[in-house]
């Protein structure tokens, strides 16, 4: 609790004390500050990080579509789903990825570091109807 | 092959062939239960105008049968056929029925048994699923909970100590391999269907909502016999398919957003199990709503006392809640070796979660205030989930879980001995026993550890706690319950201290898996090519038939092989839910 406190407040400082160009590296163990059954709550410093550049490595999702510019970034890979046919068996904390341009996504199931814009707060895609939380917008990805 | 195709169109009775025929749900040899509703419908194969159909039942017009007007659609969602719907149909007097569909020279008949009930023998229902349990789990969790010494059991599980049983089929309408939608809606609406579907017969209808619907046992009790009380009780997502079974209509098991609604609408008195994120609205983060409903709010609303915990679960219950719904985890909750051992899962993040046994302890206190008698499903969900995993100790501590949950149920109907206690899988695994790994036994493969026959020496986990769970897994000599069907994984041979396993990851390719190469790091790791397709993530269900066991009144019906529908039919039979009461 304490380390992540203060981490927060470091990760906060160091936004006021210079413009934010290099992007910020955020994790999917610090999104939320807990998940309570009746919902999640944003960690303090995803929500200070709101519109900045940020990188966020994770796994991405088999596309939707083979063209997009839309993918879905998981904490681990999607392994075991036996009945996988819809978004509501997606994992709960899954990152929403817009990229810049429309890209063949070949990397589906690598581990990818993918850099843009953070948007938090619940969102509905309009093309598809996708739910999510947290994206991040004008995006790239590079495999790691 | 041949034989079969010849038998079926025998079994329609078809005059004409050549051409697909009309198709009429429920499907031939449905055996439908005196006043319970159901949708009648008709496909028509090239779309034919209604002038040029004739349907009867009994040669009358269906409509004067089954009590509720005719509709007829041509070209229904834009296909190749036309439908003719009797929405909410009942038939009162038992009997056999035959239903004749015309088309030009194409007949099509089928054949229902409608079947009555005689006076009411029970007063309360328990219906204990383990959800893929089969032979093989019941004879690990009895030797780990139970201990076995020069060949002889040292004690019996609770859902062996019972007087009735039977051998059960689970196929399905459409394929011999089924799964726990369709398994479920045979026992909870005494109709077969196909793989994914809940409370509806698998018709062309592009909808997933739209398709035939047949009524569920948790419908029935609730307006029948004066209204009686329903539980829903697992340890997986509430709207997975077992659950969803008690109250659902889809086509399409994965439609949770629709199943917490029929939920709502059919408001089971007691509702318990993981899976809140959908009962959550899209505007809250971690919802998996896609609309601003808070079914949370609107349980409360209608005078539901919500809990997430396990202390405001039992605090319910003492303060007389007669209308529980409890949401526990996010996903599944824990299962018991995670919960009670290991601590791994998700129990840092949800410490107060309930046990399956106190959640059924809750659920009995809760319904048995309800004069008119009580129908309880309780469901053992992670030994499917384990299984598919290849996770075989998990799958065993939670069947000791589930016979724990059964040993409480028991304690309540000897009180009074007006409950019929029924305990089955809902599909089988293809899991079985083959004897002992011994860490002592020399070699520097994992198969040179393998003892079987008279090296399949007794597994030497500790004694088992006062809960029946020996507190120990990772033993030296341990049972070796292995997967008749997998894919690409790595076999390590030991149970998985870190978490449940995950035998695969998602190929480059999006479509295909591969092992996981975490677990072939592993000291004697063994590398298994599958035996599955390459689209397979885990083990599958098979159609093996099951061990069904039942005490109480009306449990004496179970013997034999039976269909999976007839278990629907012992309930309602054993509970009196048919017309003419
Ligand atoms: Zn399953």
């Amino acid at each position: 609790m304490l380390t992540r406190r203060r981490f927060s407040i470091g990760a906060v400082l160091a936004l006021l004390s210079r413009p934010a160009k290099a992007a910020e590296w955020i994790a999917f163990d610090t999104l939320y500050k807990s998940f309570g059954v009746r919902g999640f709550e944003f960690s303090d410093r995803i929500v200070a990080l709101k519109g900045q550049e940020v990188t966020l490595t994770g796994y991405m999702a088999p596309p939707l579509r083979a063209e997009s510019t839309f993918f879905v970034l998981t904490r681990e890979p999607l392994a075991i789903c036996p009945f996988c046919q819809s978004d509501a068996d997606w994992p709960v904390d899954i990152v929403v990825i817009h990229l810049k341009a429309e890209t063949p996504l070949v990397s589906a199931g690598a581990k990818i570091a993918v850099s843009g814009r953070l948007e938090v707060g619940s969102s509905t895609d309009p093309d598809s109807g996708f739910v999510s939380q947290i994206r991040i917008v004008d995006a790239s990805y590079r495999r790691v | 092959m041949k034989t079969w195709t010849a038998l079926g169109v025998c079994l329609l009775g078809l005059v004409a062939t050549g051409a697909q025929a009309q198709t009429i749900y429920p499907l031939t040899r449905a055996e439908i239960l005196a006043g319970s509703k159901f949708d009648f419908k008709v496909e028509f194969p090239g779309a034919p105008a209604q002038g040029a159909v004739k349907i009867t039942i009994n040669g009358q017009d269906p409509a004067s049968v089954l009590g509720q007007s005719a509709k007829f659609v041509e070209k229904e969602d834009g296909g190749d056929h036309s439908a003719y719907w009797i929405r909410g149909a009942q038939i009162a007097k038992p009997g056999a029925y035959t239903v004749e569909a015309s088309l030009g020279d194409k007949k099509a008949t089928v054949q229902w048994e409608v079947f009555g009930t005689p006076e009411r023998k029970a007063k309360n229902v328990v219906l204990f699923i383990g959800d893929g349990l089969s032979v093989a789990h019941r004879t690990a969790a009895r030797m780990l909970s139970k201990g076995i010494t020069e060949g002889r059991y040292n004690g019996e599980l609770a859902m062996d100590d019972m007087p009735h049983m039977a051998l059960v089929s689970t196929s399905g309408t459409d394929a011999i391999v089924t799964d726990s939608a369709n398994a479920m809606s045979a026992y909870t609406t005494g109709h077969k269907s196909c793989v994914n579907a809940l409370g509806v017969y698998c018709a062309k209808n592009k909808s997933t909502l739209d398709h035939p619907k047949v009524e569920t046992i948790g419908e029935l009790a609730k307006r029948r016999n004066g209204g009686m009380a329903v539980g829903v009780v697992t340890n997986s997502e509430i709207e997975d398919a077992t659950p969803a079974g008690m109250v659902a209509h889809t086509r399409r098991r994965a439609d949770y957003n629709d199943i917490v609604k029929m939920f709502h609408d059919v408001k089971p008195d007691v509702i318990m199990g993981g899976g809140s994120p959908n009962f959550l609205a899209k505007s809250t983060p971690g919802s998996k709503r896609t609309d601003d409903e808070d079914y949370i709010k609107k349980f409360e609303a209608d005078g539901y006392k919500f809990v997430s915990t396990k202390q405001e679960m039992q605090a319910a219950a003492q303060a007389g809640s007669s209308k529980v719904l409890g949401l526990f985890n996010t996903s599944n909750i824990d299962g018991a070796l995670d919960l009670k051992i290991l601590k791994k899962g998700t129990v840092s993040k949800f410490p107060d979660q309930p046990d399956l046994v106190e959640q059924t302890k809750v659920a009995l206190d809760v319904l048995s205030k309800n004069q008119n008698g009580f129908v309880l499903m309780v469901e053992s969900a992670r030994i499917d989930k384990y299984s598919h995993s290849l996770d075989s100790e998990r799958a065993i501590y939670d069947t000791i879980m589930l016979d724990n949950a059964i040993k409480v149920a028991k304690d309540f109907a000897a009180k009074k001995e007006d409950t019929l206690i029924i305990v089955v899988g809902d599909h089988a695994h293809g899991v079985s026993i083959v004897g002992t790994y011994d860490d002592e036994t020399p070699g520097n493969q994992l198969r040179d550890k393998l003892g079987i026959y008279a090296d399949s020496k007794f597994p030497n986990y500790p004694a088992p706690n006062a809960e029946g769970y020996p507190e120990k897994v990772d033993v030296s000599r341990r049972l070796a319950m292995l997967f008749t069907a997998y894919p690409d994984y790595c076999e390590t041979g030991r149970p998985y201290m870190n978490g449940e396993n995950v035998p695969t990851v998602k190929a480059a390719d999006g479509k295909t898996y591969v092992a996981n190469e975490e677990y072939c790091k592993e000291p004697l790791a063994a590398r298994r090519t599958g035996n599955l397709p390459l689209e397979s993530n885990s083990g599958v269900h098979t159609a093996d038939d099951l061990v069904l066991t039942a005490m109480g009144p009306g449990s004496e019906q179970f013997k034999a092989r039976m269909e999976n529908t007839r278990v629907f039919r012992v309930m309602a039979t054993a509970l009196g839910l048919g017309a003419g009461q």
